[in-house]
């Protein structure tokens, strides 16, 4: 579908991962959140010379370490930060927004990340938001994230008394502040520029691009909103070197990455490995395999409800990271790896998300508002097989005509897992409607 | 100024438009639906969808994407074709298919587009949304069903007419557009929204099913229900108006008309006088035009040139230029305007005019209010210094305070303040390129507070180079068309009841306090059965601003002409046409035989009014007492019952009892 990742230099590692190359320490909750465990676990380690290094070389070294972005789209991190600007012309202070707004079905990494490492992700802002010159970083939390919130408001509390954030932040001279906003639970608000209108207060509607949020986002100020997971990975990178992280993974997906695997794994767990890993490497070494052995894997979405399914057979051997997925036709999206065995209503899980998307679309632009209800529609008559064969091709053109004509990514996510039902699962869908109208062959006689 | 090219077409553009405004520059036609040129942009329906190189590889949104240098637009593609017709159809599988019953078919955006940009049929087998209906207050009627989401409304609420009680509620396909708490929309420019509709989602309830837009006669007229002098179209079946329209026209009243504007036209057809009536007997007779006319003249014959006129609030210049004739030929010499006693001082007619312009407001970065207000004196001048506040200006007030929608800096209600501004308001007015003054109606009827204020203009620096930024709010129609035709007597109404003339000719004028002309046979010429009616010895019933031709002049003194719609009802007659025949009566016939012989006549006597626009006025600012006390009031007491035609309104009536009275009025159950 799209080009091949590049030979990889230097040579690509893809697992599994030793310990020693953990950045999250206690991502399964073994040790204490609190900040005097964490600062045993290392963060909080002499952040003063982190930023010691200066705001340029920060980016720099996150640039050269070739992290990209872990919200879903993968765009370069190191970038992003570069785009806010170096000075204030005209007085107006910059913000760093931390988007923990997980609510992709399948995510869980944020979640895993605030309940038992916070440190990481506060230390993260600081670090962060340093580099981009930020005054004070937004944490936006998933409303229905309560302890989350709780242990997230109790850290970032912890870190003020250490006088780690606030005037003076870790006896840097730079003056930073963490606040912690929690949303009312709408998808939407995981969508950047929604994110900023809600953390403004309004009602959560993405808005038009451009301005770009680094040109005029929250409050009208230059803000860039990041992943939990990009910027909590940043002081560990910062400390040991954009070369250590560019140990793992292939060329242009470098790094290690929080999988979340869910579904028919004999295991469910949330791990941390090296990007690229083969498919089958990490169900069997982390999850011990597929329910009932790997002949009875049905399909993979690889990354969030958002991205086309994968097959079987195609996502065996695939490597789990972004051009590798993207060259399947789908995308590593959080790395939310969903594993459906063969006992899978297919048809049923991919309408399943099409009534998640209905629900959460925002209503405010025509071809997602009205899309979502409609593709849920047929998608319900198609899992019945109340519909007509040609009702899957108009399926199609329907996720055609919603797909890049939104505002925001919620319309193409609604669309791509259609998609990849319809490209790998037609023959299922098509048996269905025949054998609704009463099996292969029959032919309805008029009545008289 | 980027240049572009569309559909082939190289063109340069000014700098900071959208590709929108590109290609309608470049002469395509964008499909839009949520897009307006007077509200912010939303880029939510995604009609308006274009190709666009450099950028992604899918159509654009071109009202929300600026214009850049280099690049080509594509409206013609197939792909842009597609996806016009993919929204449109998406926008459709939740319509309801009730043209033939929705008072927007003929007028509808959707309708339209449908036509032209869809795909003629729907492939959307599922059962179709409904939404239930909201109310929105006396003026906009709602089928919430019809609604594409386009959030017009609401920006023009929150925008515009600064009352953000329009929103949307739910998300995704369940979003709905409401009044918070379904409370009426308490705005006197509501009815807007109505025309921002691109859909019948939000009609004209008192409009409702009267007719359909091909039925209707359009006419160009002028707005009497204040001195903006909006520019309107009356739609017209038959011998009867059923709606007005706003024109646009971007120095008075851009787009917008106050809703006082729109819906007084059922008083039109109510209480009107169409018979002349003469008094006997102490009661108000039916008679024909010549006992009516003779029944003058034998009063006229004795008056010898104690012959009085006064003019209502709603005249035109022709009929004041016709009476004033009339009366100079019986040897009187009273005329006035001011019907409710304010005794201005009018020798210099640039001291009693909005000299910035009603455009020029906007400009505007430190404005003064002087007892008025402005919401309710002229609605759409509210909307200008909502848009120079919107731009940083600075706005302070004397007088009585009212929520303006904007913030104001309130300085007390006390006239001699005039002499004493506070320091910060000297400050902010020595730092400002633009100081304006609004001078309302409360001032003018207050001793010495006009004065006060034009002594105003030398310490605030209100006139500098090419800007004078004193300007005094009127808010009747014929205001500056009539003191340009001299109808202002020294001393005002008091002066002229005490000199008790034998025979008064009022025309139109229902607010005059008529006790204090019990000795005087007074002829009313108008056309409600109000105030005038009930006080006069004869009526002659006369024509509305709809049934006339004639020439307005608006506050700013802008010269502005409006057409006939329709004929007066009943024996009812264009008032210069009732003065004429008078005059015959009298014996001293008026030297014209038709409305363009008459227009030409005024326009040799006064030349300004000869041509449209602006009329100079040379400033001057005359000395007068200073020294106001006590508290400065409001001439208006109740916005949507000002003038006969509003009184006989029901909508006016309901508006009032409504809104400004708390009435509740119940919805039927359906």
């Amino acid at each position: 579908m799209t080009d091949a990742p590049a030979p990889a230099t230097p040579p690509s590692f893809v697992g599994p991962l030793a310990d020693k190359d953990r950045i999250f320490t206690n991502v399964h909750g073994f040790q204490d959140w609190g900040i005097d465990a964490a600062m045993k676990r290392g963060d909080w380690d002499n952040t003063k010379a982190l930023l010691a290094l200066g705001q340029d070389a920060i980016i720099d070294i996150i640039k050269a370490s070739n992290l990209r972005g872990r919200g879903g789209a993968g765009f370069p991190t190191g970038m992003k930060w570069s785009f806010m600007p170096k000075e204030s012309k005209d007085g107006r202070p910059s913000f760093l927004v931390i988007n923990a707004d997980e609510s992709e079905p399948g995510s869980c990494k944020d979640r895993e990340i605030i309940r038992h490492d916070p440190h990481k992700l506060i230390e993260g802002a600081l670090v962060a938001g340093f580099a981009m010159r930020a005054r004070a970083a937004y944490i936006y939390i998933r409303g229905e994230f309560i302890y989350e919130a709780k242990v997230l408001f109790a850290a970032v509390e912890q870190a003020y008394a250490k006088g780690f954030l606030g005037k003076n932040a870790c006896g840097s001279g730079y003056d930073f502040d963490v606040f912690v906003h929690r949303g009312a639970g709408a998808y939407i608000c995981g969508e950047e520029t929604a994110q900023i209108e809600s953390l403004e207060g309004k009602k959560g509607q993405p808005r038009l691009k451009p301005p770009f949020p680094a040109g005029a986002g929250l409050y009208g100020c230059p803000t860039t909103v990041n992943n939990v997971e990009s910027i909590a990975v940043s002081p560990t990178i910062l400390r040991r070197g954009a070369a250590w992280f560019n140990g793992f993974g292939r060329e242009g997906n470098r790094g290690t990455k929080l999988f979340q695997i869910s579904g028919h794994v004999n295991k469910p767990c949330v791990v941390e490995e090296s990007m690229s890993i083969p498919f089958k490497e990490l169900i069997d070494r982390h999850c011990g395999g597929i329910r009932g052995g790997w002949d009875n894997l049905l399909a993979v979405i690889p990354g969030g409800s958002s991205v086309p399914l994968v097959p079987a057979a195609q996502i065996m051997d695939a490597p789990m990271d972004f051009d590798g997925l993207k060259a399947l036709g789908s995308g590593l999206g959080t790395a939310a790896v969903i594993v459906m065995d063969k006992s899978t209503d297919i048809v049923r899980a991919i309408s399943r998300l099409s009534y998640f998307y209905k629900h959460e679309s925002c209503g405010q632009c025509t071809p997602c508002r009205e899309g979502t209800g409609w593709m849920w529609r047929v998608m319900e008559r198609l899992r019945t097989g109340e519909a007509d064969i040609s009702e899957i091709d108009m399926l199609q053109e329907v996720t055609k005509q919603v797909e890049g004509h939104t505002i925001c990514a919620l319309g193409d996510a609604a669309a791509w897992p259609i998609q990849g039902l319809i490209r790998h699962f037609r023959p299922e869908i098509e048996r269905r409607i025949v054998e609704a109208k009463g099996g292969a062959g029959t032919m309805m006689e008029a009545a008289e | 100024m980027p240049k572009l090219t569309v559909d082939g077409v190289e063109i340069e553009v000014p700098a900071g438009a959208t590709v929108l405004q590109a290609c309608e520059l470049a002469g395509k036609e964008i499909p839009r639906f949520c897009y307006h040129e007077r509200l912010s942009i939303a880029g939510n329906c995604r009609m308006c969808l274009v190709e666009v190189a450099p950028g992604p590889p899918k159509p654009q949104a071109s009202c929300a994407l600026p214009a850049a240098e280099g690049q080509t637009i594509r409206t013609d593609t197939p792909m842009v074709k597609k996806a016009r017709e993919g929204v449109m159809e998406f926008l459709l599988i939740n319509h309801p298919l009730d043209c033939p019953i929705c008072d927007q078919g003929g007028e509808c955006d959707l309708q339209d587009q449908s036509v032209a940009y869809g795909k003629g049929r729907s492939r959307f087998d599922e059962n179709k949304r409904a939404v239930t209906d909201k109310y929105m207050g006396p003026i906009v009627k709602t089928t919430m069903t019809r609604c594409i989401q386009c959030t017009r409304c609401v920006r023009f609420a929150e925008e515009v007419a600064g009352v953000p009680e329009i929103g949307a509620i739910y998300r995704g396909e369940n979003m709905q557009i409401t009044t918070y708490l379904e409370h009426a929309a308490k705005s006197e420019l509501s009815g807007n929204v109505v025309d921002l509709c691109p859909v019948g989602a939000l009609t004209s309830k008192p409009y409702a099913f009267e007719a359909r837009p091909w039925e209707l006669k359009k006419t160009f007229s002028i707005d009497v229900m204040d001195a903006l002098g909006t520019n309107i179209r009356l739609d017209s079946r038959g011998r009867q108006v059923l709606r007005v329209l706003p024109r646009v026209n971007d120095d008075v009243n851009e787009e917008w008309a106050s809703d006082k504007t729109r819906h007084h036209v059922d008083g039109l057809v109510r209480r009107r006088l169409d018979k002349p009536y003469v008094r006997q007997n102490g009661k108000l007779v039916e008679a024909s035009w010549d006992e009516a006319f003779a029944a003058i003249a034998k009063v006229a014959k004795s008056a010898k040139g104690s012959v009085a006129a006064v003019a209502g609030d709603m005249l035109d210049c022709e009929t004041m230029y016709a009476a004033r004739e009339l009366v100079t030929s019986l040897g009187g010499t009273m005329l006035e305007g001011r019907q409710t006693g304010l005794a201005y001082d009018v020798s210099s007619l640039a001291a009693v005019n909005f000299n910035s312009t009603i455009a020029g407001i906007e400009t505007a970065d430190v404005i003064l209010l002087v007892g008025t207000n402005l919401r309710w004196e002229a609605p759409l001048v509210n909307t200008r210094v909502r848009k120079a506040v919107k731009k940083g200006a600075k706005v302070f007030a004397v007088g009585p305070t009212f929520d303006l929608t904007y913030a104001v800096t309130a300085l007390g209600n006390d006239a001699s303040l005039l002499g004493k501004l506070p320091q910060d308001v000297l400050d902010a007015f020595a730092g400002a390129k633009r100081p304006t003054m609004i001078v309302g109606g409360g001032v003018l009827a207050k001793e010495g507070a006009h004065g006060a204020t034009l002594a105003l203009v030398e310490t605030l620096g209100l006139i500098k180079d090419g800007w004078n930024g004193y300007n005094v709010l009127h808010f009747a129609a014929a205001r500056m068309g009539g003191l340009m035709l001299g109808y202002a007597t020294d001393g005002g109404i008091k002066a002229i009841a005490a000199a008790k003339p034998k025979l008064l000719l009022s025309l139109g004028a229902d607010e005059v306090d008529y006790t204090a002309f019990g000795d005087s046979f007074t002829v009313y010429i108008g056309h409600h059965g109000d105030t005038g009616a009930h006080n006069a010895d004869v009526v002659l019933p006369g024509a509305s601003y709809a049934e006339k031709p004639g020439t307005y002049v608006n506050l700013e003194g802008r010269v502005q002409r409006a057409e006939k719609a329709v004929f007066p009802p009943g024996d009812a007659r264009e008032d210069w046409a009732i003065l004429r025949a008078l005059s015959q009566v009298l014996g001293k016939t008026l030297p014209f035989d038709s409305f363009e012989a008459l227009q030409a006549k005024m326009f040799a006597d006064v030349p300004a009014l000869a041509s449209e626009g602006l009329v100079h006025y040379p400033w001057s600012a005359p000395k007068l007492s200073a020294k106001p006390t006590g508290e400065l009031g409001s001439p208006i007491k109740d916005f949507y019952l000002t003038n006969s035609i509003c009184r006989a309104s029901p909508t006016m009536q309901r508006c009032s009892a409504e809104l400004l009275h708390g009435e509740e009025f119940a919805e039927a159950a359906e």
